[in-house]
């Protein structure tokens, strides 16, 4: 089973619309959405749930007010300012490490398990899907993604699937970092703005750290060529398949609009097109 | 002042408007908390005069005085300490620097050192000041050096401050203590949905905030029906136009070359300041 992860660095390339449309053309797939803390693909692909489990990430430390003797210990020793001057938990800050518990002197405070959220497996009309929402404010990303790709690999193999395509968050922290662990491939969703190129490096520069082999996808070609030519001579000094050129379009837009892959909304447009051949080399690539 | 640029979703325009923002005001300090893809400086061409190193404490274990008893391991929440009958092995890059294994070592065996995660860049141009924090690649941990990133915050000054996208530790790491919060969104389903995850956190946190519009023109009108419903005050319409693309592509603010949207960024400003009360 081979595992292909969307990722872009900077926010708002094209990620999750391309996977959707990835997700049409591709067979005996598993599609995971590990952007937990802003999921989109599920307006895309209308996934029906078949099961939900709680998501605990980390847990919540508690003061029982009664017990409490205000000495101030747990104030001074936790080191995420979570506990306010009337000893409340602040639950946003809190990251359960308990070390407030250690520091009282009077057991007055107890670490109770904290659901952070929720994750899916569900059917869509292209196959099975693997999700998840992240509570507003809850941390711990990074656990819920793991717990996504786990889904979806339980998933994958029960149903003898080929692959796992998995859309990944922006950025290069720790959802990212376990968006890619382990994975065969990424394509990196760029633009050609000076803000796309500089965040693709730096994307690049994990895929190597990963080892993970990267291609690159450029969306919105067309809105600045020089900056498309600096990025194919960059991808092409550097041995880096660019597999995808996709014209700017607001196709994308309308598809979304009417809560539709690119592929099904106008399967026949340029876009469409760029994307069907982009799937077509990453399934022919040899370095997979 | 301190008021944060924020979103839900990614590539809706945040950097662009704190830039534009920030360009059209007296007096700032520009702040770029998206650690991990910091672009503020890409825009503004300032000059750098300093380089600072972010660290997080880490446990080092004193192996003379270790005898594996696995309390740390068994202690911490975050599997970042790993016990064998000969060894205890840290792991750096799962460490949360909480401090508690240190605390429940028996033989005070546990002291900390420093594990360098990031980088603080100090510039000028003109007269703003930037600092912008730069994670470094493969490391995981983000909000230490946002931390970091606003532990140069000069509350004389208006604070403007460029969050990661997003809607967990880092965005809220960011937004925290703001006077003000501006979240960019776009009228798209992807911009509302992520918008409105937005919206709930920052209740919960009790930060004020108001909502800019990009690219309108694109999508759809549902972003306005639900700020209608919700009462959220939309502070500015950017239209949707090649040619702010274009200029965006090239790294330079659009305020800049036109004119006309100084003013209105300005008044935006003056907007937050009211709303605020400063």
């Amino acid at each position: 089973m081979k595992q292909l992860t969307v990722l872009s660095g900077k926010g708002g390339t094209g990620k999750t619309s391309i996977t959707a449309a990835f997700a049409v053309l591709a067979k005996s797939t598993v599609v995971a959405d590990c952007d937990v803390d802003a999921p989109d693909l599920h307006m895309l692909l209308h996934p029906e749930i078949i099961k939900a489990q709680d998501f605990g990430g980390s847990k919540l430390a508690v003061i029982e007010k009664k017990v409490c003797i205000k000495c101030g210990l747990c104030r001074e020793k936790c080191n995420f300012d979570a506990i306010t001057e009337d000893y409340e938990v602040n639950a946003i800050a809190c990251e359960g490490c308990g070390v407030c518990k250690v520091a009282c002197p009077v057991n007055a405070i107890t670490l109770v398990p904290r659901i952070s959220g929720k994750a899916f497996i569900s059917k869509t009309k292209y196959g099975f899907m693997s999700h998840a929402l992240l509570y507003p404010g809850e941390s711990n990303s990074g656990k819920l993604v793991t717990l996504v790709r786990q889904n979806a690999k339980i998933i994958a193999e029960k149903e003898e699937c080929e692959r796992i395509i998995i859309d990944g968050s922006p950025g290069l922290g720790c959802p990212v970092i376990a968006s890619i662990t382990g994975v065969d491939a990424a394509l990196v969703v760029t633009e050609p703005t000076l803000s796309g190129i500089h965040d693709l490096e730096r994307v690049l520069k994990l895929l190597d750290h990963f080892n993970v082999v990267p291609f690159v996808c450029i969306n919105m070609y067309d809105v600045n060529a020089d900056n498309t030519n600096n990025i194919l001579s960059f991808c092409s000094i550097n041995g880096i398949d660019v597999v995808g050129i996709i014209p700017f379009s607001s196709e994308f837009t309308h598809a979304m609009v009417n809560g539709k892959t690119v592929i099904e909304y106008s399967p026949q447009s340029s876009v469409s097109e760029g994307i069907r051949n982009m799937w077509n080399k990453i399934c022919q690539s040899t370095k997979v | 002042m301190l008021v944060s640029v924020a979103s839900g979703k990614g590539g809706t325009g945040k950097t662009s408007v704190a830039i534009n923002m920030a360009l059209s005001v007296g007096n700032v300090q520009l702040l770029d908390c998206d650690v991990e893809e910091p672009n503020v400086h890409l825009f503004l061409h300032p000059e750098m005069y300093k380089k600072e190193a972010v660290h997080t404490l880490i446990p080092r274990v004193d192996r003379e005085l270790c005898d594996n008893c696995g309390e740390c391991a068994k202690f911490c929440q975050y599997n970042a300490i790993f016990v064998t009958s000969e060894k205890t092995l840290v792991f750096p890059e799962l460490c949360h620097s909480c401090g508690g294994c240190a605390l429940v070592c028996p033989r005070k065996a546990i002291s900390w050192e420093k594990h360098r995660i990031g980088v603080l860049n100090f510039g000028t141009a003109g007269d703003l000041t930037l600092v912008y924090g730069e994670l470094e690649v493969s490391k995981p941990l983000a909000v230490p050096v946002i931390k970091a990133v606003k532990k140069q915050i000069k509350i004389d000054k208006n604070v403007i401050l460029d969050s990661p996208p997003g809607t967990s530790c880092p965005f809220v790491e960011t937004v925290r203590g703001s006077n003000f919060c501006v979240l960019v969104t776009e009228p798209t389903p992807f911009g509302l949905h992520d918008l409105k995850i937005t919206v709930e956190v920052l209740r919960r946190m009790a930060v004020p905030f108001g909502v800019v519009v990009n690219r309108t023109g694109i999508g759809d009108k549902a972003v306005y029906e639900y700020c209608e419903k919700e009462s959220i005050r939309i502070l500015l319409e950017i239209p949707y136009q090649r040619r702010i693309a274009e200029l965006y592509s090239k790294g330079i603010p659009f305020s800049l070359e036109m004119p006309e949207w100084e003013e209105k960024f300005s008044a935006l400003h003056n907007e937050i300041a009211e709303l605020v009360g400063k």
